[in-house]
């Protein structure tokens, strides 16, 4: 029983880092109709940039300017390449290709960046332990939680009642009406496109942390178990993506707590089930579990 | 130029080719060949992708998981009985090669056709998300089922032999054409492009009559292609199917070339490269995803080959710009070059040069699917 306590408190905590990655996958979605795969990339750029950055400013600071540096990059990558093919037309599997490319580029060379090593992102919390209701939890974990509940409030209470918020969600129901109305849907592409950029530097820099040895070459791949996690929500609800990453961290930490028991499925089989997740949801609904189910008009 | 000019030029010039890709093996390294070699296996994967992306409109991360099926499946169908005392080394049927490729291809058909409940019941970008999915189990199972696949280390292929006359260095022993002497690479030079040459026929001859215009229907709208008649769960299933199968091909053939297989040759970049492939060719031409696959497969290799003549590039293992590294840089950037600039890849580039004299239309632009 303590062992499934402890395994479920660990997975909720390392699902709120899937939630902050899928949600930033899941606002560019709805903002841009864009499936960002360049995402996992910007992602590792942000926690390239802290274990980069932590020595001469400290964790938090680095976390923040990682988040900032993450934001233009974002930014950049929507203004310079996705805007240019949205003009010309381009349709969603187009747009996700063009994000393939980028990601390709991106990743290859923070991979020759980040080289052999494995660096540290320095989190101040090192691999000291929290106990919480009797279990043991890493304490950049619980700092991760914390981080990434403040944050969803935050964002659910700017979707909702900010102006910005109402923009945005107007345009995710009907381009050409939002437009109409005054919104400047290019300018708002390239604003969610850069909180998407520091969210996932922010999650990037707790998701390499402890209990993760550090930023890796491999650190892009890793991460892209963070898109079953805005699938199974469904690609176009946030609160779906919260949804979605606290399953995929339950799902991923009791495959890996009770490795013993499922050994013959084979090992390392926490590695793959977001994946297996992902296909049971999909065919259970196609669209995700909150995601708005597609209807044809004629 | 007139047009029965124009004709004539292409006749002549394809001639040539043919001619060259023929004479080839009398002059050409085994570096040359071996490289070779992979970009036809690519090729053919790659034809497969572009029916299912490219016709059918139907987005697909999953190919690379196809090509194991047929990779693994010729070696365990074709696979010897574990050697006694090695009790690890994966098993095998022993069937004839030729026997065990056919049943790779089947196999990975088969494997396509099981996906398509799934892929029949998702949409545009959900169905490229869930084949995702599919490479990274594929992968699980590759490192795990050792019985079969070989685990980590992979395992190693049966050569190909038709009637007694192996694709390898032996059987026959000597096999001397004009004073040049053949062994596996420039054996299987010639299989492999009569592999390619069948599959391009096939895949053309599919695209133009009723299945392959049904495909494009159900890409363009599947609701119109409903109304029309088109069977859209059948034909979504079917070209799931077909395309599995020439990955089931090229995983045959990349066995075959390889000489031994390992797990990380069929990979999520795996997938990704496929996909640039037939990006790069455009999207929907067979010959593009022929040339793509060209590009893709053999780029790294070459950068490889001349690391130490090349500017800019260091040679493996050195600090510096590796090949490999320039390789992915040159195709990713080309892959969002051709999306923004010539939607059409290559392919519409090459169209474009070929008939701008005649006229200056341009071919309509894809129809990309909407979610």
């Amino acid at each position: 029983m303590t062992q499934f306590l402890e395994l479920l408190i660990s997975g909720l905590s390392l699902g709120c880092i899937y939630a902050l990655i899928a949600m930033g996958f899941v606002i560019v979605f709805k903002a841009t109709n864009v499936v960002n795969f360049a995402h996992v990339s910007v992602l590792m750029l942000g926690a390239y940039l802290v274990a980069r950055w932590n020595d001469a400013l400290g964790f938090g600071l680095a976390v923040l300017a990682a988040a900032a540096a993450c934001a233009i990059a974002a930014a950049l990558l929507d203004v310079v390449f996705v805007r240019a093919l949205r003009r010309r037309g381009g349709g969603v599997d187009a747009l996700a290709i063009l994000t393939i490319g980028l990601n390709i580029v991106l990743a290859t060379e923070l991979a020759r960046a980040v080289g052999t090593d494995i660096l540290p992102t320095g989190a101040p919390w090192g691999s000291d332990v929290a106990h919480i209701l009797g279990v043991a939890v890493p304490q950049t974990r619980v700092a991760a939680a914390i981080v990434a509940t403040v944050l969803m409030v935050a964002f659910w209470a700017a979707f909702t009642y900010s102006d910005w918020g109402v923009a945005m969600r107007s345009a995710a129901a009907d381009r050409e009406i939002a437009a109409l109305m005054g919104i400047r849907l290019t300018r708002m592409a390239a604003v969610v496109w850069a909180i998407a950029g520091a969210l996932a530097a922010i999650a990037g820099a707790f998701f390499t942390s402890f209990p993760a040895a550090g930023v890796s070459n491999a650190t892009y791949l890793l991460a892209l178990t963070a898109i079953p996690a805005a699938v199974v929500g469904g690609l176009d609800s946030t609160a779906g993506a919260v949804v979605g990453g606290l399953v995929i961290g339950v799902a991923t930490t009791f495959a890996a707590g009770y490795q013993d028991e499922i050994s013959f499925l084979g090992r390392g089989l926490s590695e793959v089930v977001p994946y297996l997740v992902l296909l049971a949801v999909l065919l259970w609904r196609p669209s995700g579990l909150f995601g708005t189910r597609e209807t044809t008009r004629v | 130029m007139s047009e029965g000019r124009r004709r004539l030029v292409g006749r002549v010039a394809v001639a040539a080719l043919v001619v060259f890709l023929l004479w080839l093996p009398q002059y050409a390294e085994g570096f040359w060949l071996q490289t070779g070699l992979f970009a036809m296996s690519a090729a053919i994967g790659a034809i497969g992708l572009t029916l299912l992306v490219g016709i059918t409109g139907q987005l697909s991360l999953a190919h690379a998981f196809f090509i194991a099926i047929g990779a693994y499946g010729y070696c365990f169908l074709a696979g010897g009985e574990a050697p006694p005392g090695a009790s690890s080394a994966p098993s095998g049927l022993g069937l004839p090669p030729l026997l065990a490729a056919i049943g790779a291809v089947l196999l990975a058909g088969a494997a396509g056709a099981l996906f398509s409940p799934i892929a029949g019941r998702l949409r545009g970008i959900y169905l490229g998300l869930a084949s995702l999915g599919l490479v990274f189990i594929g992968q699980h199972i590759l490192f795990n089922a050792k019985g079969i696949t070989g685990g980590f280390n992979g395992r190693d292929a049966e050569p190909m032999s038709i009637f007694g006359f192996s694709f390898s260095d032996r059987s026959p022993d000597s096999f001397v054409v004009f004073g040049v002497p053949y062994g596996q690479l420039e054996r299987l030079w010639y299989l492999g492009l009569l592999l390619v040459a069948v599959s391009w026929w096939y895949a053309r001859n599919v695209v133009r009559t009723r299945p392959g215009r049904a495909m494009q229907a159900v890409r363009d709208s599947e609701v119109a292609a409903a109304v029309m008649g088109v069977n859209v769960p059948v034909y979504k299933a079917a070209a799931f199917t077909v395309s599995s199968m020439y990955a089931g091909l090229a995983g045959v053939f990349l066995a075959l070339a390889f000489g031994r297989i390992v797990p990380d040759s069929f990979g999520f970049l795996v997938s990704i490269d496929f996909l640039v492939m037939v990006v790069l060719g455009g999207l929907g031409s067979i010959g593009g995803a022929i040339v793509g696959a060209l590009v893709v497969s053999a780029l790294p290799q070459i950068l490889n080959h001349y690391a130490g003549s090349l500017p800019l590039v260091v040679a493996p293992g050195e600090t510096g710009l590796q090949p490999s590294d320039a390789a992915r840089f040159l195709y990713g950037a080309a892959v969002v070059a051709v999306l923004i600039f010539a939607p059409h890849g290559l392919a519409g580039l090459a169209r474009g040069i070929w008939r701008r004299p005649l006229s200056r239309a341009q071919p309509p632009p894809v129809k990309e699917s909407t979610a």
